[in-house]
């Protein structure tokens, strides 16, 4: 189309006059196209909203980058002054937190926070890991779909009211255990125990989904049963995503607050028995903050840089899980 | 000329049973009679009848989708796995019924199965061989040394893995993979070896090493192989049963399929006019 309309160009002005009519009716178009479009390079239509579109995912990504810079540079500023004020020693391993008298010192909100986690991971783990088998290897048609729903709820319910089920129901349980109110390090563990069950089951779950057949296909080639080749070849080659999911559920419970504060009695002291109350660090911020003035808001605000080196080390953890699987 | 086979296999339907003429015929280790297998409405296998003689390699060949890695399947029971795999007819090994008598995970601990893909598991290479007689029982470690020890020699690899042994599997070559599978599959002390186009992910080399021990390892297990490769059942198998959509159109001595099929299609098939 464009070189007829160039020859029929050269045509007419090597014929000149001879022929004015035709060429000069096509000349307007073909000039303007013909004559330059050898040299300029043909512009992309979709380059503008290309664009546009990579400066706003672009701004998207830095405004989330943004919001974690702020929030360390939030804690850092406002939290480690405090800490140098009080002592860094007096602070992380002072045992009496009595802001009224200028002690700051967390180390049982330290304690109780892994107290309390650790707790979790005992009551959350073995059943959530279980039930991801279950879910994964065993659960065949509508019992399967119905309990995957079953805990996509789980993961739905908001954590207050995890904390009224605990106060209403798990207390008065671990009252009758002993001596004391109920509000334990016993029900916190329970509580959190429960809340931890959705992030665990999904994503071991999905590990487990993840393992090849022909693991499996092979195990019982060899002659063993459905349970054994799961739980000797199957399991294990998820050992990675089951880790992660450990440790995803981890940092789960222990950044937990508002079900926590509900049945953990909240004293800030180290607990001596699982019946005993406990006070966690998320739990020490959240009582204190509408109050505190001073160096008493900046102590709190320091047990957040605390709580968030810790969260800082789960998620560490986790990518070293993550390599080390990406490895094998 | 699909259709032209179609109606051929439908209007012949050969059941040849090998037999070696003059020669008393090697007893069977397995059998399959009047077997029929579908898959929902498809039907995967018409009504075949084959007899596996002990220690012998028997070779099934056919071209893609003809029904031999079915049948493989089907001889210990992981066509189980497959939903609406329905089996008609039965399978014997030493003359018992694979799917009324005995136990699918009794019956794979007799019948080893080496896949297409070499399959080791994600751990060491010792406990790769040790899986098996482990999940048998045997606890003792100086047991399982022998075990594994006598494994891997059998799968002609001691050698070249000795010194790693507490490897990850997974790092190895893919030959030494099918190897190693190999031993995993011998470590339980199976009957008989099933393998489903056991070599053709592999490079000549592993390929070659493979065949060789196919050789051997009929001494002591009767082995039936499925294959691609025409040259590979030519060159190590002593019987061979051709498939055509589902059904076996020849069977018997290698040599014979090879040099004097009696149908023409297998004739056609051994000549690479198809397939």
């Amino acid at each position: 189309m464009l070189f007829s309309l160039l020859s029929e160009l050269s045509a007419g002005a090597a014929g000149g006059p001879g022929a004015p009519g035709a060429p000069a009716a096509g000349a307007p178009g073909g000039a303007a196209s013909g004559t330059p479009a050898p040299v300029r390079a043909p512009k992309r239509p979709h380059a503008l909203r290309e664009g546009v579109a990579r400066v706003l995912f672009a701004t998207a990504a830095a405004l989330s980058i943004a919001a974690v810079a702020l929030i360390c540079l939030f804690l850092l500023v406002n939290g480690v002054p405090a800490m140098a004020k009080i002592g860094l020693p007096e602070f992380l391993f002072g045992m009496t937190w009595r802001p009224a008298n200028d002690l700051f010192g967390i180390f049982p909100m330290i304690v109780g926070s892994l107290y309390v986690t650790a707790g979790a991971i005992v009551v959350g783990v073995p059943g959530g890991l279980l039930t991801a088998v279950y879910l994964s290897r065993f659960a065949r048609g509508r019992v399967g779909s119905f309990l995957r729903s079953g805990v996509e709820l789980l993961a739905g319910i908001p954590s207050v009211v995890y904390g009224f089920f605990g106060l209403v129901v798990i207390v008065p349980f671990v009252r009758l255990l002993g001596p004391g109110t109920g509000l334990s390090v016993l029900a916190a563990s329970l509580i959190l125990g429960i809340m931890i069950l959705p992030t665990i089951i999904t994503v071991a779950q999905s590990a487990l989904d993840a393992v090849p057949a022909r693991y499996y296909e092979g195990a019982l080639a060899l002659g063993v049963d459905h349970e054994h080749a799961v739980f000797k070849v199957v399991a294990p080659a998820a050992a990675s995503g089951i880790m992660a999911a450990i440790v995803l559920g981890l940092g789960r419970a222990i950044g937990e607050t508002m079900a926590v504060v509900m049945v953990a009695g909240n004293m800030p002291i180290i607990p001596d028995s699982l019946l005993s109350g406990v006070r966690t660090m998320t739990a020490n911020i959240v009582l204190e903050m509408g109050y505190a003035a001073d160096l008493h808001r900046e102590a709190l605000i320091a047990t957040g840089v605390v709580l968030f080196v810790f969260v800082l080390l789960t998620t560490m953890l986790l990518s070293v899980i993550r390599k080390r699987g990406e490895a094998r | 000329m699909t259709s032209f086979l179609k109606e051929l296999a439908n209007e012949m339907s050969v059941t040849a049973v090998a037999e070696v003429p003059g020669a008393a015929p090697a007893p069977a280790k397995m059998a399959v009679e009047h077997l029929n297998l579908f898959y929902g409405d498809f039907q995967g296998l018409r009504d075949v009848n084959l007899t596996f003689p002990e220690n012998q390699v028997t070779a099934l060949i056919g071209p893609s989708g003809c029904g031999k890695s079915t049948l493989l399947k089907t001889l210990n029971r992981m066509n189980d796995l497959v939903e609406g795999c329905r089996v008609e007819g039965s399978v014997l090994l030493d003359g018992a019924d694979a799917y009324r008598t005995l136990d699918a995970t009794d019956l794979r601990r007799r019948v080893g199965m080496v896949f297409q893909q070499p399959n080791p598991f994600p751990m060491s290479i010792y406990d790769n061989v040790a899986f098996g007689p482990r999940s048998h029982g045997v606890r003792a470690k100086a047991d399982l040394d022998v075990i594994v020890e006598e494994s891997l020699r059998a799968a002609a690899i001691w050698d070249e893995l000795k010194d790693r042994l507490k490897k990850n599997a997974l790092g190895l070559s893919g030959g030494q993979q099918q190897r190693l599978c190999i031993a995993r599959a011998l470590a339980v002390q199976p009957e008989v070896l099933l393998l489903d186009e056991s070599t053709s992910a592999l490079d000549p080399i592993s390929t070659a090493k493979i065949e060789e021990l196919i050789g051997q390892l009929k001494e002591r297990y009767t082995v039936i192989m499925v294959t691609h490769n025409m040259l590979q059942a030519l060159r190590i198998s002593d019987k061979t049963a051709f498939f055509l959509l589902g059904e076996v159109v020849e069977a018997g001595d290698t040599d014979t399929i090879f040099s004097a099929p009696i149908d023409p299609r297998t004739a056609d098939y051994v000549a690479g006019r198809f397939g």
